[in-house]
C-alpha cells in the first residue's frame, strides 16, 4: 500500500466531510449530513489503525506533501512525521472523536445548527490531525491555530445566549495571549537553527546547549531556554495552565460533546503534545522543565479545589480537567513525557466518558445543569451511572481502572525527580489525589445517589451560594426555549438512547484497561523509541523502570502506597459530606468563609483580567483615540495648521482693503522707511 | 504586445466611453460599459502573470517611448517581481468594485463607474511607471478621482474628509517633486533605474529620504499622519474605501521599496531605526485604538494602518523574509480589507448605518453573510490558511531574527488583531435579534454572494498555498536587498 497516500487519507477524510456538509448541509439533510461526517471519521479511525499497525512493524515516515513557501534556501512546506508518539495520538484523537460523532446524533438531536454541528466537529477531527501528524513547527502553529478556531466556533455554537458568546471571544483571547509566546519560540527557532523542520532541529539541539542570548541588561540567557519557555507559554494557553487557564471553565457553554472531544480529550491536550514532540529541546533546558513543573503542579492543586464548589456538573468536570491537564505538564516538567502521553490517553478516554456521561444526565434533566437539582438517578439512568462510576474511578485514581497507572507513574517519577520545583509538584499531585477523588465522588453521589431533587424549584433561594452558577446554566437553556429547563411535574428521567448510551460503554471499555495493558510498552518497553528524548540527568523513567514487576506487582505496590489511600480518602470523605452527613458541607462553607469566597470567586482571576486588561484596554485604547489621534495629533497638527494657516490670512486680509488711502498709506510708510535706512546706513 | 499600456489605457478609455455614452436615465447602459470595460482592463493584465518570467530581477514588458524630450522625460513602463502582483490586484479590485456598485449607486451612475475606471488606469500607471516624472503624474492624478469619490458620493461629512484626504497627501508629495527635480539635476534622466546608481552623499540622501518618506508615509499610512484615513474611510461610498485601502495604500508602501531602498540606501540604513519605531507605534498604538471605536468602518481602517505598520516594518528589516513578508502582506491587504469593506457595505446598504450599537444578532437572519465575514475577519486576524497569517507570520520571523524585542512587539498584533477584529464581530453578528431593523434584513444576494466568494477564494488561496506569490517576486526581492546593502556614498 502507498504509504503517503494512506497518510493522507487520515487527515482528508474527515475534512471531506466537514466541508461538503458545511456547504451542503441544508440540501443534503440530517441524516445524510451525519452519515458522511461518521463515516469521514471512521475512515480516518480505520486507516489511523493501519497506520498504527504499520509504525508497529518499524516504518517510521517524515516526509512532505507540498511545498507551502520557498524563499532562498528556506522551504516551509506541509508534511509528515509518523512515528510512535504521532500514531497514538491519531488513534485516540480518531477514536474519541468518532464516538462524539455518534454520541452527537443523540445529543443535538433537536438542535436547529444539526449540520452545522457535524461540519465543525469532522472540521475539528481534521484540524487535530494536521496538528499531530505534522513534521514541522509551521504546520504545527497551523493545526495549533485551527483546533482555536473551531474551538471558538463550537464554544459560541448557541450564538444567540450572550454567555456562550462571551465565553467564546475570551477562549479566543487568551489563547492568543498563549499563541502569542508561541510564535516567538517558533521565531527563535527560526533565527537559530534556520529551518522549521523537526528533524534537523532537533539533530542540531545539543549543538546550540551553550549558545546565550542577551535579552536584557547583562543577564545572559540560554537560547533555548527561551525557546523552551516561549513554546511552552503556548502549550499554557491551549492546555490551560495557570495563569491562563480562565477559558476553559467558561468554555462549558458549548454543547456538551464538544466538552468531552475538544475540551476534554483532546484539544486541551495538544500542549502537553507538543511538549513531548519538543523533547529533545526541553531535555536540554533544566530552567524550562522547572518553570514547567511548578507551572503544571499550581495548576493540578489550586484548580483541583475549585472542582469542590462547583454545582454546575459540566463545571465540575471542566475543572478536573484543569488538574489532570496540570498533572501531565507535571510529567512533562520531571522528564517523565511518556507518562504524560500516557496519563494524556487515559485521560482522553475517561475524561470523555465523564464529559458525556454528563451529558447524558442533561438530556434526561431537559438541559438542568444544576447538581442541586439532581440526586437519585441511579435507578432511572442504569446504563450512565455504572459508565459514571467507571469514568469517576478512573479519575480518583484506584486500580485496576486506567487512572491509576497514568497518575501513579506520574507521582512516582516526581518523587524520584530533581528539577527545580520537583519538592512543591510532589506535595501538590500528592494532595490533588485525595482532591481529584473528593470533587469527582461528590459529582457522581450528588448526581446519582441520595434523595431525588429534580422536581426541587430553582435554588434562587440560596441567595448566597450561587451567583454564577445559577447564571450558568440559566444560560444552558435551549436557544429557542430560554429560562425553562428541568422536569416538568410528575415526569421522571429516562435512560439517553442507544446512540448516546453506546459511546459510554465504548469508552468505558478503554478506561478500565488501557492502563494495565499499556504502562508496560508505553513507560518501560521503549514504545515511543526516538520519538520521545530523555537525557541521562533527568531519566526517572528508567530509574522507576529497576523496580518494574510487571502491571500487577505495580498494582499491589500501589495498594501499599500513599495515593491509593488518599484517593480511598476522598472517597470516604465525600460519600460522608454528601451522604451520609448532607448538612456537613454548608456548615463548613459558614466556618470558612473566607476560603469559599476564594474559591468561589476562582481566586478572582477573572475579576482581575476583567478589570486589568479588557477594561485596562479599554481604557488606553480610548485614551490613544481622544488624546493622542484626537486632541494632539488632529486637533493641534492637523486642524491646528489648518486655523494658523486661516488666522494668518485673516490677518493679512487687512492689507488687501480695498481702498486706495490705504494703499497709499503704506507706500508713504515704505517709502519713509526705506529712506531712513538708506540714509542712516 | 504592449500590455501595460493595455492595463493603463483601457480602463481609462472605458471610462470616458462611460462618461461620454452613459445617461441618468439609462444607468443600466453605464454600468454595462462600466463592467466590460473593467472586465476587459482585468482581462488584459493576466497575460502579465502567465508570461511572467521568473528568475530574473529585470523590468519586464518595457515600453518605452519619448514624451518630453527637452527635460528627458520618457514614456517609459516595465514591471518586475515586486510590482507586477499590484497591477494584477488593482485590476481585479476594480472589476469587483464596479460589480459591486451595480444596484447600490443609484445617482450619476456613470461618473461613479468612470471615476473608478479611470483611477484603475491611473493606479496601474503608476505601478508601471519607471520615469520619475510620469509616475509623478500618475500618482498625483490619482488624487483627483479618488476626491471626486468621496467629496460627491460620500457620507454627511464628506466634503471636510474629501479635503483633509487631498490636502494630506498632496502636501506630502510636493517635497517628492522636489526631489525628483534634485535627482533629475544631478544625474540629468529621470529614469528611475539609472537613479539607483546615483553616487549621493549621506546629508543629501538623508534629504531626499525624507522628502521622499514624507510622500509615501503619508499615502501607506504611518502614524502619526493617519488620520485622514478613517476620516476618508468612514465618509466614502463603499467601492471608495475598497479601492482606497485595497489600492491607494499600496502606491505608498510601493514607493517605498521603488524609490526609497534603492536611491537612498545609505539613509535607509541609517534611518531604519526611526521606520520601525514608527511601524511598531502603528502596529501596537493603532491596534488599541481600533479596538475602541464605535463605526465599523473606523475600526477597520485603523486595522488597516495597524497592517501596514507591518509591511513597512518589513521592508526595514533588510531580510529576505521580512520584505517577502511585507509584500505579501500587502497583497493579501488588499484582498481581506476589500472584503472586510465590502461586508460592511453589505450591512450598510441595508440598514443604513455603520455604527455597531445599532447592530447585533445579524447571523440569525444573514447566516451566509455571516459566514463570509468569519472567513475574512479571521483573515484580519491572520489566522493561518488565510491570506493574512502569511505576511504577519514571515514578518514576525524575520523581526525575531534581528532582535526578540522587536518581534515580541510585532507579535502584540496576534492579540489585539484578534481582539478588536472578533470583538466587534460579535458584537455585530453574534446574539440575540437587536432590533427590528436587523430582523427585516435579507441575505445576499446572488451578485453578493459571487463577490464575497471571489474574494474569499483568492483569501484561502493564498493561504495555503502562498509559494506561487513568493516564486513570483522572489528574486527582485533579493536583487533589492543588494541595492540596500550596497553603499552609494
Amino acid at each position: 500500500m502507498n504509504r503517503p497516500l494512506l497518510y493522507l487519507l487520515v487527515p482528508l477524510a474527515p475534512l471531506a466531510g466537514a466541508v461538503v456538509v458545511g456547504l451542503f448541509g441544508r440540501q443534503l439533510g440530517r441524516r445524510l449530513s451525519h452519515w458522511l461526517c461518521i463515516v469521514g471519521v471512521g475512515v480516518a479511525l480505520a486507516a489511523s489503525a493501519l497506520v498504527w499497525r504499520d509504525v508497529m512493524a518499524g516504518h517510521v515516515f517524515n516526509g512532505d506533501v507540498y511545498t507551502w513557501l520557498q524563499s532562498g534556501d528556506l522551504k516551509l512546506a506541509i508534511g509528515f512525521l509518523i512515528d510512535p508518539l504521532t500514531v497514538l495520538m491519531m488513534v485516540v484523537v480518531t477514536f474519541v472523536s468518532l464516538m462524539v460523532h455518534i454520541y452527537t446524533v443523540g445529543y443535538m438531536a433537536d438542535d436547529p445548527g444539526y449540520t452545522r454541528f457535524f461540519s465543525y466537529i469532522s472540521l475539528f477531527t481534521f484540524s487535530m490531525l494536521m496538528l499531530v501528524m505534522s513534521n514541522n513547527f509551521l504546520q504545527l502553529f497551523f493545526g495549533w491555530e485551527a483546533v482555536g478556531l473551531v474551538s471558538y466556533l463550537l464554544i459560541g455554537f448557541w450564538y444567540t445566549r450572550p454567555t456562550a458568546n462571551y465565553a467564546s471571544l475570551k477562549a479566543f483571547l487568551v489563547n492568543r495571549v498563549g499563541d502569542f509566546g508561541f510564535v516567538l519560540g517558533i521565531g527563535l527557532v527560526l533565527a537559530y537553527f534556520g529551518t522549521l523542520d523537526y528533524a534537523p532541529v532537533f539533530a542540531h539541539a545539543a549543538a546550540l546547549a551553550d549558545t546565550s542570548v542577551n535579552l536584557w541588561g547583562a543577564a545572559q540567557w540560554s537560547v533555548l531556554t527561551v525557546i523552551c519557555i516561549c513554546l511552552f507559554i503556548g502549550a499554557m494557553g491551549k492546555s490551560a495552565q495557570v495563569p491562563l487557564h480562565v477559558w476553559l471553565p467558561d468554555s462549558m457553554e458549548g454543547p456538551t460533546p464538544i466538552s468531552a472531544l475538544i475540551h476534554a480529550a483532546t484539544m486541551v491536550t495538544a500542549g502537553i503534545f507538543m511538549v513531548a514532540r519538543m523533547s529533545p529541546l526541553f531535555e536540554l533546558s533544566t530552567t524550562a522543565l522547572g518553570f514547567v513543573t511548578v507551572i503544571g503542579a499550581t495548576t493540578a492543586l489550586f484548580m483541583a479545589f475549585l472542582g469542590i464548589v462547583q454545582n454546575d456538573i459540566k463545571r465540575v468536570v471542566a475543572y478536573s480537567t484543569l488538574s489532570q491537564l496540570g498533572y501531565m505538564t507535571v510529567a512533562l516538567g520531571v522528564s517523565a513525557y511518556s507518562a504524560a502521553i500516557f496519563h494524556l490517553m487515559t485521560h482522553a478516554f475517561f475524561k470523555a466518558l465523564l464529559f458525556l456521561g454528563a451529558g447524558s444526565v442533561i438530556i434526561a434533566l431537559h438541559h438542568d445543569q444544576d447538581l442541586r437539582r439532581m440526586g437519585g438517578l441511579r435507578k432511572y439512568m442504569p446504563v450512565t451511572y455504572w459508565t459514571a462510576v467507571i469514568g469517576s474511578l478512573a479519575l480518583a485514581g484506584l486500580p485496576p481502572f486506567a487512572g491509576f497507572f497514568s497518575k501513579d507513574a506520574i507521582i512516582e517519577a516526581t518523587h524520584l525527580s530533581s528539577v527545580p520545583g520537583h519538592g512543591y509538584a510532589y506535595f501538590a499531585v500528592m494532595t490533588g489525589v485525595f482532591i481529584t477523588a473528593f470533587y469527582s465522588f461528590r459529582m457522581l453521589f450528588l448526581a446519582f445517589h441520595g434523595p431525588e431533587r429534580f422536581h426541587a424549584k430553582p435554588h434562587g433561594a440560596h441567595g448566597d451560594e450561587a451567583k454564577a452558577e445559577d447564571a450558568s446554566h440559566d444560560a444552558g437553556a435551549e436557544p429557542d426555549d430560554p429560562g425553562h429547563h428541568g422536569l416538568a411535574p410528575g415526569e421522571v428521567p429516562h435512560e439517553s438512547p442507544w446512540v448516546v448510551t453506546v459511546p459510554l460503554v465504548l469508552l468505558a471499555i478503554p478506561s478500565i484497561f488501557t492502563g494495565w495493558a499499556f504502562i508496560d510498552p508505553m513507560l518501560f518497553g521503549g514504545y515511543f523509541g526516538d520519538s520521545i528524548v530523555v537525557n541521562e540527568p533527568h531519566a526517572v523513567l528508567a530509574e522507576l523502570k529497576s523496580e518494574w514487576h510487571g502491571a500487577v506487582a505495580f498494582m499491589l505496590h500501589g495498594l501499599l502506597g500513599l495515593p491509593f489511600w488518599l484517593a480511598i480518602g476522598g472517597i470516604v470523605a465525600a460519600w460522608y459530606c454528601y451522604l451520609a452527613n448532607p448538612a456537613l458541607p454548608e456548615r463548613a462553607r459558614r466556618f470558612a468563609g473566607a476560603i469559599y469566597d476564594l474559591l468561589d470567586n476562582k481566586y478572582y482571576f477573572d475579576r482581575f483580567n476583567d478589570w486589568f486588561f479588557a477594561g485596562g484596554g479599554r481604557r488606553l485604547g480610548n485614551f490613544l483615540s481622544n488624546v493622542g489621534d484626537g486632541a494632539i495629533i488632529d486637533g493641534f497638527f492637523v486642524n491646528g495648521s489648518a486655523k494658523v494657516v486661516g488666522w494668518t490670512s485673516a490677518l493679512l486680509r487687512h492689507m488687501q482693503s480695498g481702498y486706495v488711502y490705504h494703499y497709499a498709506f503704506t507706500m508713504i510708510i515704505g517709502l519713509f522707511a526705506l529712506l531712513t535706512w538708506w540714509v542712516g546706513r | 504586445m504592449p500590455y501595460l499600456s493595455l492595463a493603463i489605457w483601457v480602463p481609462i478609455a472605458a471610462g470616458l466611453a462611460v462618461l461620454a455614452i452613459g445617461r441618468d436615465r439609462d444607468a443600466g447602459l453605464a454600468r454595462g460599459i462600466a463592467l466590460m470595460g473593467a472586465l476587459a482592463g482585468f482581462l488584459v493584465t493576466v497575460p502579465l502573470w502567465v508570461h511572467f518570467t521568473h528568475g530574473t530581477s529585470d523590468m519586464q514588458f518595457v515600453e518605452r517611448a519619448e514624451w518630453i524630450p527637452r527635460f528627458d522625460i520618457y514614456y517609459l513602463l516595465g514591471v518586475d517581481g515586486l510590482s507586477v502582483l499590484f497591477v494584477l490586484l488593482n485590476s481585479l479590485i476594480t472589476l469587483l468594485v464596479v460589480w459591486a456598485g451595480w444596484e447600490v449607486i443609484e445617482r450619476r451612475v456613470a461618473q461613479y463607474m468612470a471615476a473608478f475606471l479611470i483611477m484603475s488606469g491611473l493606479v496601474n500607471g503608476a505601478f508601471c511607471a519607471l520615469d520619475g516624472m510620469l509616475f509623478y503624474v500618475f500618482f498625483e492624478a490619482m488624487l483627483i478621482p479618488m476626491y471626486l469619490i468621496i467629496g460627491i458620493w460620500g457620507g454627511p461629512n464628506r466634503v471636510y474628509a474629501a479635503i483633509k484626504f487631498f490636502l494630506y497627501t498632496l502636501l506630502g508629495s510636493l517635497l517628492m517633486l522636489v526631489a525628483l527635480i534634485y535627482l533629475y539635476n544631478v544625474s540629468e534622466t529621470f529614469s528611475i533605474i539609472d537613479w539607483y546608481d546615483v553616487p549621493l552623499s549621506l546629508k543629501t540622501q538623508i534629504l531626499l529620504f525624507v522628502a521622499f518618506f514624507l510622500a509615501f508615509a503619508v499615502k501607506v499610512p504611518m502614524w502619526p499622519v493617519h488620520t485622514w484615513l478613517p476620516d476618508a474611510h468612514v465618509e466614502a461610498p463603499t467601492g471608495g474605501s475598497v479601492v482606497l485601502a485595497a489600492i491607494t495604500l499600496k502606491l505608498g508602501a510601493y514607493g517605498f521599496f521603488r524609490f526609497i531602498l534603492p536611491i537612498v540606501p545609505d539613509a535607509s540604513r541609517y534611518l531604519s531605526g526611526f521606520v520601525i519605531t514608527l511601524s511598531l507605534i502603528a502596529v501596537v498604538y493603532i491596534g488599541f485604538v481600533a479596538m475602541v471605536q464605535d463605526d465599523m468602518k473606523k475600526l477597520i481602517a485603523y486595522s488597516s494602518i495597524s497592517h501596514m505598520g507591518f509591511v513597512t516594518l518589513g521592508f526595514f528589516l533588510f531580510s529576505e523574509l521580512g520584505m517577502e513578508g511585507a509584500l505579501v502582506q500587502m497583497i493579501s491587504h488588499g484582498f481581506v480589507s476589500a472584503a472586510m469593506f465590502l461586508c460592511v457595505g453589505v450591512m450598510y446598504d441595508r440598514m443604513h448605518s455603520r455604527l455597531i450599537a445599532d447592530y447585533g444578532g445579524v447571523v440569525n437572519t444573514m447566516p451566509k453573510f455571516a459566514a463570509f465575514m468569519m472567513l475574512f475577519a479571521m483573515a484580519n486576524v491572520g489566522l493561518p490558511a488565510t491570506s493574512g497569517f502569511v505576511g504577519e507570520f514571515l514578518v514576525i520571523l524575520a523581526a525575531v531574527k534581528v532582535n526578540f524585542w522587536l518581534g515580541l512587539l510585532a507579535a502584540i498584533t496576534l492579540i489585539l488583531g484578534a481582539a478588536y477584529t472578533l470583538w466587534m464581530y460579535k458584537r455585530v453578528i453574534f446574539g440575540t435579534v437587536a432590533n427590528a431593523s436587523v430582523a427585516g434584513l435579507h441575505d445576499l444576494s446572488r451578485r453578493e454572494f459571487w463577490l464575497l466568494a471571489t474574494l474569499a477564494a483568492l483569501v484561502l488561496w493564498m493561504g495555503v498555498w502562498p509559494k506561487p506569490f513568493i516564486d513570483v517576486m522572489h528574486t527582485s526581492v533579493t536583487d533589492l536587498l543588494q541595492q540596500v546593502a550596497k553603499s552609494k556614498l
